[in-house]
């Protein structure tokens, strides 16, 4: 890498990367060149910045200047102008960003970032995913380098029980203890996996780990190795993420260049070596035996624990696995030591979880706070609140496994204790967020629709239960279900959680049970009032035309698809509904505001 | 890699480069003016001294930037220093070869060249 005087850092994460920052990479390169300034400015692709709402995300250094929603017609400007002749291009800077007095904010004191702490994203956005030289630079594999040089094995897994970690992909087991247990373990091979099958809707925090800062995941994954006495590692992760799994592979190939994977790391007796196994994205397969079945080569069905991998894993061996978020967590761990780890967060929450936020929200993006942190924060302070206005309903955590977060309790600090009590769970980190337009049997109803698509099969509870559960749902929400449908819901719920083999099943009515919880009025409404009090389930809406509002316009009665809205013009129209399908074209037509939902 | 002492080299060497994404007050702040007037005197060959130099000495503390036109285009190209917790150094009428001797003398080992400073510049 040459010495160059600035830096253009183009986000080249999943997100921004499907908003074209390939062609900006490119644009940049071609400007630069025509400027002659190639040899002065280096264009870098990095990980995720986490305002994936503002993509493309370019960092300019070292001026630090954000410049979001970039187009690649924006580059020539932000060539010419920026890092010509030193003047920033204000017009696209993220205009949080942006001071009165002419000068910029450092992007730590804006909103988004303010309360958020970087241990497991410490190098997205920051350096270089594909290149070992610039993680060394950031301080990489010298937590490796501590640990085989002057750690024991026991040493080391007594700091990570010390720091508190628990598991991150969502139940929250304490990581120093599982690999306590798998160095225990007698075997003559041990192994140690990774659980990059991030399989939640709208979750996206490993694979941002994976883009942003793989060689984090490969020195975290040689600590473990070293920990629990294996010499051969495996990151199952899912053939979706073809970005992740290109900088996971390059960053597998410099560290065996650079020893770092292999015999004999750092001249000590420790060899490791690690592969990537790809899964076809089976949301089963995040289910830890089911992951290392497919491992293993077969058909990626969960078998029964105990066993557990601790004891017999992979191959019949003891394995250690665990998820990419929490092996992100390991090095910052050796480095500056459990105590320090041990600080953040709350009494049985350590340290900082990632959560990849969505929905109803402004910022969607990937947000990294300290535990304890309250939900309120996270959907208002860093999320920048509810487009439009819209009042907050709930928040929804844990995908297919988890449960909602009602208004009433957004002030619940964010922590695997807390969530449990209040009936939802952690989860690996989807945050989805819903507004006052939100359907709470619907979502209930999605969430179903992806278990019922997911299930493996192996067990009757699951394969039959969830559908018989995604049946009834179906009744309420086409106004056929009756209240007995709700006592009968709620019963097969807590049928399926006690008979289904494994957590998939098991947490499978979750979604179900904490609307019934807290929002039970609303499945109420849809089988005796028949109404849907969000406006969401198509059956049990109808549209109107509120006739002293109409103008007689007749511009609904040209756009309705199935001519279902008749009149004469200049005076009040109709709509006839045994012919409306509900598409709502008349209502966003209508200048008048004249029609309605009811 | 075989040692500790392997990696910290890879470290250093790559820590100069990338040390303009650190958002820290210890560095050494290098600013070029680098406007129309800057340009034309030959601000450029003077950065790009000033950033092989840099290479060169593996000077790993400092970052290099630039700036518009500060007013006082005949004593271009002018070079600013803004070493750490001291008053910023004014460098005009600069060369490539002054340029170099600036690295080594200023960035450096930290101490000013007069003569080369907006100050001595006045006087004649």
């Amino acid at each position: 890498m040459e010495l160059a005087r600035g830096h253009v850092l183009v986000c080249g994460g999943t997100g921004c990367t499907s908003s074209g920052s390939a062609k900006i990479i490119d644009e940049f390169e071609r400007c630069l060149k025509d400027n002659g300034l190639d040899n002065e400015i280096k264009v870098v692709q990095t990980g995720c910045f986490g305002l994936c709402a503002l993509g493309p995300i370019v960092i300019v250094y070292p001026e630090g200047a954000f410049y979001s929603m970039v187009k690649p017609e924006d580059v020539s400007e932000i060539v010419e102008e920026h890092l010509l002749k030193g003047r920033i291009v204000k017009r696209l800077l993220y205009q949080e960003t942006v001071v009165d007095d002419d000068t910029i904010k450092s992007l730590n004191e804006v909103d988004f970032y303010k309360k958020q702490q970087r241990v497991a994203l410490k190098n997205c956005g920051v350096i270089n995913p594909e290149s070992i030289d610039e993680y060394i630079a950031f301080g990489g594999y010298t937590a490796l380098g501590k640990v085989l040089t002057q750690m024991k094995p026991q040493e080391v897994i007594d700091e990570i029980k010390a720091s508190g970690l628990r598991g991150r992909g969502g139940a929250g087991f304490p990581t120093g203890l599982k690999w306590q247990f798998t160095a225990n373990a007698v075997g003559d091979k041990k192994y140690v996996a990774c659980n990059a099958d991030e399989g939640d809707p709208g979750a996206f925090m490993d694979r941002s780990i994976l883009e942003g800062d793989p060689h984090a995941l490969i020195e975290a994954m040689a600590i473990a190795a070293y920990a629990v006495g294996a010499d051969q590692g495996y990151v199952y992760i899912r053939a979706e993420y073809p970005i992740a799994v290109s900088r996971l592979n390059i960053a597998i190939e410099q560290a065996k260049e650079y020893g770092l994977l292999g015999e004999n790391i750092f001249d000590t007796d420790f060899s490791f070596d690690l592969g990537i196994r790809l899964g076809a994205g089976a949301f089963v397969c995040g289910e830890e035996t089911a992951l290392m079945t497919s491992i293993e080569g077969h058909r990626g069905e969960p078998r029964p624990r105990p066993p557990f991998p601790a004891v017999k894993g992979l191959f019949g061996k003891p394995t250690l696995l665990n998820n990419v978020e929490t092996y992100a967590n390991i090095t910052a761990i050796i480095n500056n030591g459990a105590e320090w780890f041990s600080k953040i967060g709350t009494e049985k929450s350590k340290g900082t979880k990632v959560f990849a936020v969505g929905g109803k929200i402004n910022n969607t993006g990937l947000v990294e706070i300290p535990m304890g942190t309250t939900l309120r924060e996270v959907v208002y302070d860093i999320g920048g609140g509810i487009p439009g206005g819209k009042k907050f309903k709930a928040a929804q955590t844990g995908g297919p496994s988890g449960g909602c977060i009602p208004a009433d309790l957004i002030d619940t600090p964010i922590d695997y204790d807390s969530l449990i009590s209040i009936g939802s769970m952690m989860g690996s980190g989807g945050l989805i967020v819903m507004d006052e337009d939100t359907c709470m049997v619907d979502i209930a109803k999605f969430f179903l629709e992806f278990t019922v698509d997911e299930s493996c099969g192996k067990c009757a509870p699951c394969r039959i239960g969830t559908k018989r559960l995604l049946e009834i749902l179906n009744k309420i929400t086409s106004g056929n279900g009756t209240l007995e449908d709700i006592d009968k819901l709620e019963e097969l719920c807590y049928s399926i959680k006690d008979a289904a083999f494994c957590g998939l099943g098991q947490t499978a009515p979750n979604p179900i049970l904490s609307t019934l919880k807290y929002f039970r009025d609303e499945y109420v409404a849809h089988v005796v009032d028949k109404k849907c009090p969000a406006g969401v389930c198509k059956a049990l809406l109808s549209y109107v035309i509120e006739p002293e509002k109409c103008k007689g316009c007749s511009l609904c009665a040209k756009k309705c698809p199935v001519g279902a809205i008749e009149g004469v013009v200049k005076s009040p129209f109709t709509i006839d509904p045994a012919k409306c399908i509900k598409c709502g074209v008349c209502q966003e037509t209508c200048k008048f505001g004249a029609i309605s939902k009811k | 890699m075989k040692s500790l002492a392997q990696l910290e080299q890879i470290r250093n060497k790559t820590l100069a480069k990338i040390n303009l994404r650190k958002e820290d007050d210890t560095s050494i702040r290098v600013v070029v003016g680098m406007a129309t007037c800057g340009i034309a005197a030959g601000a450029r060959p003077v950065m790009k001294a000033i950033m092989d130099e840099i290479e060169k000495r593996n000077v790993t503390n400092c970052y290099v930037t630039q700036t518009g036109c500060i007013g006082v285009c005949r004593l271009e190209p002018i070079v600013e220093v803004y070493l750490p917790g001291s008053e910023k150094i004014t460098y005009v009428k600069m060369d490539a070869e002054k340029a170099v001797k600036v690295v080594n003398e200023t960035l450096v080992n930290g101490k000013v060249i007069n003569e080369y400073t907006i100050g001595a510049a006045d006087k004649n």
